[in-house]
């Protein structure tokens, strides 16, 4: 099987992940189309890891997977708090900053 | 066979005290009571800052491009920035020292009588100083990071801690939340687009150092395709960190629900770090693509310029006007990194010191213009308050002149040497445009001295809370600077003239 498709395929996903931030309303559903854009990076980073035959990709998506998983921590926390004051996740109710 | 790396500890132990710092003063937290705790996190913080700096000029004049291995370049244009970022980090924590403005905790839920209780015992959490000094050693890394995996790991070592900085105010918590939560989304956003564009340039290049990507732009033969769509993620990264129109959104929402004294802090020392590595990007890895991608940014930093000036007008609330004022400071900054040569660099350093300080000492006052319920940030109530305390209305007219670039100001001398860097290289139309857009500008700084000092008390609610001695400190500093770097700009002019050079 061609590994170019790999790329095509993780395009796709980082595609899916950055319109579905703009469409759902959601905060925690929002998050979760950030991480698949990540998830799509380091699809990306393995494939052309594989494709250029070095291992600095692989590393890369290491550490992506990484500082995900700190961005959850911090996310989570904000989103929680939010939900908590507010019960609601909703972005569009969050606009007290609307001019 | 694998080699191990070697570390350049020397160069490194500026960012490496300031991590240890931050890990201390979590530490500090857990164990030391709660009497001693605030003051105890203040001294350390700011000591592992003096330290941090004093390591740092220690190694001034010497560089490396191996500090850790290729991942790592430490020459004079990091040095410097890595200086103005500890400097603007000191005022900055001198500002925050002021318990005043954060929740007492930040989890207990708004208006509870957790946090009424917390509140009346003196209950209060300190953790702002550890996320501050992990966002300063984010940011020492962010502008000497010479390959994409650091750079993708200082940008969110920078960046998260900020996050929830953002949501810790005392007073109008459900805003500060909100900010946090916006800042958050859009913060994450913007990085998956760089992280993105780092894969692709990777996958053009097959290497992730910027050296790598130099050579196989020289080279040729890679995929245009993916040079390009990198050029672009990679830039919607950086421009959305410095603000910069179509990616300034955040920025006034932001600036207005953090508490003020993190929004001085994040406003100043972000906008260094950021630039300090969008030059980098731009001039040791992607110079040899420059036609690709400067017509875009150019455009940028005139669009930039324009709307940070004119949205500013018909805003009324001192801590939104601050922020678009940024955005316009934005572009100014992205006219120096489009000149892509090395009075650029240097104006981009001198600007970043004299417009961080200027910014720290504006949010500063902001802090202390108050009634019975806190902070009082719109404007129309701040009438006449020059009569009242004619120091505090003076100096912050100081600092809106040298945001205005007033001559004898330290923007003046910043906003010269940008122009005339965008001269030399040839922008001429961005000088134009530049010196328009300071013009519009100047309108509404004006303004808002107008208001302080020629217009009558509209209530007398409004005051001028008498200020802690840090935050008088801080002020006064800002205040100095701004003035001297106005009055004798070749004190630290020469100084940004010789760091600015990049090792390759």
């Amino acid at each position: 099987m061609d590994v170019s498709n790999y790329v095509y395929l993780s395009a796709l996903l980082f595609t899916i992940g950055a319109i579905g931030v703009v469409v759902r309303r959601n905060a925690i559903v929002i998050f979760m189309c950030v991480e698949l854009m990540l998830n799509a990076a380091n699809l990306a980073f393995v494939t052309f890891s594989r494709i250029h035959g070095n291992l600095s990709g692989q590393v890369a998506s290491f550490f992506t997977m990484v500082v995900a998983a700190c961005e959850v921590v911090v996310g989570l926390a904000i989103i929680v708090a939010i939900y908590r004051s507010r019960r609601s996740a909703s972005v569009d109710d969050a606009s007290l900053l609307k001019r | 066979m694998l080699t191990s790396p070697k570390l350049d500890y020397a160069l490194l132990a500026p960012i490496l005290i300031i991590l240890a710092t931050a890990i201390l003063g979590v530490l500090v937290e857990a164990f030391i009571k709660q009497a001693l705790r605030a003051r105890l996190q203040l001294t350390i913080s700011l000591a592992g800052i003096v330290i941090a700096f004093e390591q740092l000029y220690r190694v001034r004049n010497q560089g490396s491009s191996m500090a850790a291995i290729t991942s790592v370049s430490i020459d004079g244009a990091g040095i410097f920035l890595q200086g103005t970022i500890l400097v603007l980090a000191f005022v900055g924590i001198l500002l925050i020292a002021d318990q005043d403005h954060f929740a007492p905790q930040a989890s207990a839920l708004p208006g509870s009588i957790e946090e009424a209780a917390a509140l009346e015992s003196g209950r209060a959490q300190t953790e702002v100083f550890p996320l501050t000094l992990f966002a300063v050693s984010g940011m020492m890394l962010f502008p000497v990071a010479t390959d994409f995996i650091t750079l993708f790991v200082a940008l969110e070592v920078l960046s998260l801690p900020l996050y929830l900085m953002a949501g810790l105010s005392r007073r109008r918590r459900l805003l500060s939340q909100e900010a946090a939560l916006k800042y958050f989304l859009l913060g994450a956003y913007s990085s998956a687009f760089f992280l993105f564009g780092a894969a692709l340039l990777y996958g053009y290049s097959g290497s992730l150092s910027l050296n790598g990507l130099t050579d196989a732009i020289h080279g040729g033969g890679g995929n245009d395709v993916f040079l390009l769509l990198g050029i672009a993620f990679v830039s919607v990264g950086l421009l959305f960190k410095v603000g910069a129109v179509p990616f300034h959104s955040w920025t006034p929402d932001v600036y207005q629900g953090a508490p003020t004294p993190i929004t001085g802090f994040m406003a100043a020392a972000t906008k260094a770090a950021a630039f300090g590595a969008t030059m980098r990007i731009f001039y040791v890895g992607l110079d040899a693509a420059q036609w690709s991608w400067k017509p875009i940014i150019s455009v940028i930093a005139v669009v930039t310029m324009l709307f940070g000036a004119i949205a500013a007008i018909s805003q009324r609330d001192i801590k939104r006007i601050l922020a678009f004022s940024s955005i316009a400071h934005a572009g100014f900054l992205l006219t120096a990194v489009v000149s892509l040569n090395q009075s650029g660099l240097a104006a981009l350093l001198f600007y970043s010191v004299a417009y961080g300080l200027a910014t720290l000492g504006a949010f500063g006052v902001v802090t202390l213009i108050r009634d019975s319920a806190g902070e009082v940030s719109d404007i129309n109530r701040w009438l006449g308050l020059g009569k009242k305390s004619p120091l505090i209305a003076a100096t912050m007219s100081l600092f809106l002149l040298s945001f205005a670039g007033i001559p004898l100001t330290s923007g003046f001398v910043g906003k010269f040497a940008i122009f005339s860097a965008a001269y030399e290289s040839g922008n001429i139309y961005l000088v134009v445009v530049g010196v328009l857009a300071s013009a519009i500008a100047v309108f509404f700084y004006l303004r808002i001295i107008l208001m302080l000092f020629f217009a009558d008390a509209s209530n007398d609610s409004v005051s001028v809370v008498i200020p802690p001695l840090l935050t008088r400190v801080a002020i006064f500093l800002s205040a100095i600077v701004t003035i001297l770097l106005g009055l004798a700009p070749s004190i630290l002019f020469d100084v940004a003239q010789n760091f600015a050079y990049f090792i390759r």
